[in-house]
């Protein structure tokens, strides 16, 4: 099981904060678990149509969509940020 | 030295964050403060709505202060972030740098504020007077190519 955790717009769109599931053994990296959310229903696919402004982060670090998702525990996809 | 870093719902008092840094410690000759406050947007906002990501928040602002701790000699470094609703006039975000040169302190928050900007896991959304949203704050180019700049030297 991983956790994962949306904020933002994509938080909104899909329609929850966060949830736990079973990763497919077909999805090993970061770009893999966004094709695999989108089968998932079309509030996903309306969060991350855009995949590519889509930014995660594993365990809390920035990751790019070709890293590997390896032993993380909790993946977070949000937009890009706007703070300060 | 140790950076300061917090994210909290509260206001903050420069003066008295100022203070605590630079206390006790004669070798500072150099403070440098950036305040960032929420605009009135032409009248029109009542309110920012900053969502955050609490934990990475908090340990992704550390890990940006810490670059700047390597790259500059600094005595002390302070960095708080507010979340929650924020109305036009009050304080969002603060950075203070000390150290011995004021070039330093200079470059150090303007380097700290660049990569919160893009980097620290927060999103604002906007609230008008008329009780509608505004929608989510769109990331603008030009914070991403402010970091080229350092990224580059």
């Amino acid at each position: 099981m991983v956790k994962l955790v949306y904020f933002a717009w994509v938080r909104e769109r899909i329609g929850k904060s966060e949830e736990e599931i079973v990763l497919p053994d077909n999805v090993s990296t970061v770009g893999d678990l966004l094709d695999h959310l989108k089968e998932r229903g079309e509030e996903y696919r309306n969060a991350l149509e855009h995949s590519d402004v889509i930014r995660v982060a594993l365990d809390h670090h920035h990751s790019q969509h070709d890293a590997a998702i390896g032993g993380a525990n909790e993946i977070a996809l949000f937009p890009p940020m706007t703070g300060g | 030295m140790k950076p300061t870093i917090r994210v909290q719902s509260d206001d903050f008092e420069i003066a008295t964050e100022i203070q605590i840094l630079t206390a006790g410690n004669p070798d500072v000759g150099a403070v440098v403060t950036f305040t960032g406050v929420c605009r009135d947007e032409a009248g029109q906002l009542a309110a920012l709505e900053l969502e955050h990501y609490p934990g990475m928040a908090e340990q992704e602002i550390s890990r940006i202060a810490s670059q700047a701790g390597e790259r500059w000699p600094l005595t002390g470094l302070a960095a708080i972030h507010r979340f929650g609703r924020i109305r036009p006039g009050e304080n969002i975000v603060l950075v203070i740098a000390a150290s011995k040169h004021r070039q330093a302190a200079f470059e150090a928050a303007s380097f700290l504020m660049d990569f919160m900007k893009s980097r620290a896991p927060f999103w604002k959304k906007e609230i008008f007077l008329d009780g509608t949203e505004g929608g989510w704050v769109d990331a603008r180019s030009t914070d991403e190519d402010a970091l080229d700049r350092w990224l580059q030297e």
